[in-house]
């Protein structure tokens, strides 16, 4: 590895990590927005034109605040929670394959920052420890409503993981490897062999089980008990001010964008798009593909935000009746139907 | 026993057949239901630059009025003080001198007239009650403002400006 690689990686770090945080920022605004739209109203339009300078005065805002740690809470912890919440949201995106390589003045730029050969077991080890950036914090707030909050997203966290993974075992099944890179190639283009290529058109079931554990991961609506406002105050962040609270709501917004990218790669073919095979140019390839990649992870964060806006909270013992006995039987029928259908082909 | 409105329903809470306890049917009639309003044009009026017409029985801050020469028609007869049911009107009465026929229509005028519009509830009880017409509460809404004291309007504030102007 030369050093004009190293410094294409350190490039492609900072550019991914920076792209996160402007979706993440601008995702905040956009949820605003669509929340506005779905109930008939405009949404901020104040700061800027269109209120697109919102997310900056929030972030000023948040900066601003002045910081509030709890004379009973354990210090270091309290301000451990919210850096490790935003430090598992942001790692996330290293395995991810954000499109194919583009040739830049004979250099090849692989646009992965690294190409594991166990990449979905790394989201996994990921996502599974976002959960003790809630736990950490609900915990050293020393209140009960942070606590109650914090073992809700703990024991949803795990509950939904077990599904989530049982139905990633049905797609990897199909696959035939961890590689997130090698899964979003085996999904090149969109149609051959007389079917659809993206994975979605091959595991329907297992997908609709994953993004339903996906909602449950990030704590979207409508498995947002963790911070459910009604009846724990503001849940795990009730004792969170100033930007350690902007880094709890920032972690959300990020898992999302990194939520939606995996779906986008496991299911929706990443960064291949129709037709790709007819356009002559490598790089132009590559950059439609990025495109692409974004667009569809765009139309994801919508669905979450369309989901939000749509459907209520569940009570907590449904949402353990629906991870126990909903998703996690369905997701075993699921791998047993995949295993079935390779089998017999 | 028998209903006299034809409103009753009859409830029936049967199980949930397996469509309906799937969720899924009912999440996407949801989300349809939300796209519908995701393009419809937002209720909102954009509250500085566009102001909701009000309706033709709002009552806002009170004015006092002039008569078609312009000058006062209010005689601090004090009716409206009585009337108030939160005592919020207070006044201190003059007598005409001469030549001041072309400000103050009657021989007795109210030389001090405040109305705490932090205990004004907006009733309209001084309009009915004034026999001279000089009270109406045909204005804006009260505006804010930080300090109590402020909110005491004295004649400056209530009374029409001039006709001449």
């Amino acid at each position: 590895m030369g050093t004009a690689d190293i410094v294409i990686k350190f490039a492609l770090v900072i550019i991914i990590f920076l792209i996160s945080l402007v979706v993440a920022m601008y995702s905040t605004y956009a949820e605003r927005k669509i929340a506005a739209f779905f109930q008939d109203r405009i949404g901020p339009n104040r700061a800027g034109p269109f209120g697109i300078l919102q997310p900056l005065a929030d972030g000023a805002k948040m900066f601003l605040k002045e910081e509030i740690i709890p004379a009973n809470a354990s210090a270091f912890l309290f301000i451990a929670g919210p850096s490790l919440a935003i430090l598992t949201a942001c790692i996330g995106s290293a395995v991810i394959p954000w499109g194919q390589k583009l040739t830049i003045g004979g250099h090849i730029v692989d646009l992965q920052v690294t190409d594991i050969n166990v990449g979905v077991l790394y989201i996994f080890g990921v996502v599974s420890l976002g959960v003790y950036g809630v736990m950490i914090g609900g915990w050293a707030s020393n209140n009960k409503y942070s606590l109650l909050g914090a073992i809700r997203a703990a024991s949803q966290n795990i509950s939904y993981e077990i599904s989530m993974g049982l139905s990633i075992i049905a797609l990897l099944m199909v696959t035939g490897t961890l590689s997130l890179r090698e899964i979003a190639e085996q999904q090149h283009g969109f149609w051959s062999h007389g079917w659809f290529t993206w994975n979605f058109f091959r595991q329907p079931l297992g997908f609709l089980l994953f993004i339903v554990c996906a909602f449950a991961e990030t704590n979207r609506t409508p498995f947002d008990l963790p911070e459910c406002e009604t009846e724990l105050i503001g849940g795990y962040h009730t004792e969170y001010s100033s930007m350690k609270l902007g880094f709890y709501l920032f972690s959300e917004y990020i898992n999302m964008f990194i939520s939606g990218a995996v779906m986008a790669t496991l299911y929706f073919g990443g960064y291949n798009f129709p037709f790709m095979d007819h356009i002559d140019s490598a790089n132009w390839v590559t950059i439609l593909g990025v495109i692409a990649l974004f667009t569809k992870i765009f139309l994801f964060i919508f669905f979450f935000m369309w989901v939000r806006w749509t459907i209520p909270r569940f009570r907590y013992d449904q949402l353990m009746d629906l991870g126990w006995k909903v998703l996690i039987p369905l997701a075993i029928a699921n791998i047993v139907i995949t295993g079935l259908v390779i089998t017999f082909k | 026993m028998e209903s006299l409105s034809n409103k009753r329903k009859v409830i029936e809470s049967k199980p949930l057949n397996f469509w309906e306890r799937a969720y899924l049917p009912a999440i996407i009639q949801g989300l349809s239901i939300t796209m519908k309003h995701f393009f419809r044009k937002p209720v909102t009026i954009s509250y500085p630059e566009e102001k909701r017409e009000f309706s033709e029985n709002f009552r806002g801050m009170h004015s006092l009025k002039r008569d078609e020469d312009g000058r006062e028609r209010c005689t601090a007869c004090g009716l409206c003080a009585l009337s108030c049911p939160a005592e919020a009107i207070t006044m201190i009465a003059a007598e005409r001198q001469k030549g001041e026929e072309n400000l103050y229509r009657e021989e007795k005028y109210a030389a001090v007239y405040e109305i705490n519009m932090l205990r004004c509830i907006f009733c309209g009880l001084c309009e009915e009650a004034c026999p001279k017409e000089a009270i109406y509460l045909d204005g804006d809404i009260v505006p804010a403002d930080y300090l109590r004291k402020d909110f005491i309007y004295g004649k400056d504030k209530l009374v029409e400006p001039p006709l001449n102007q």
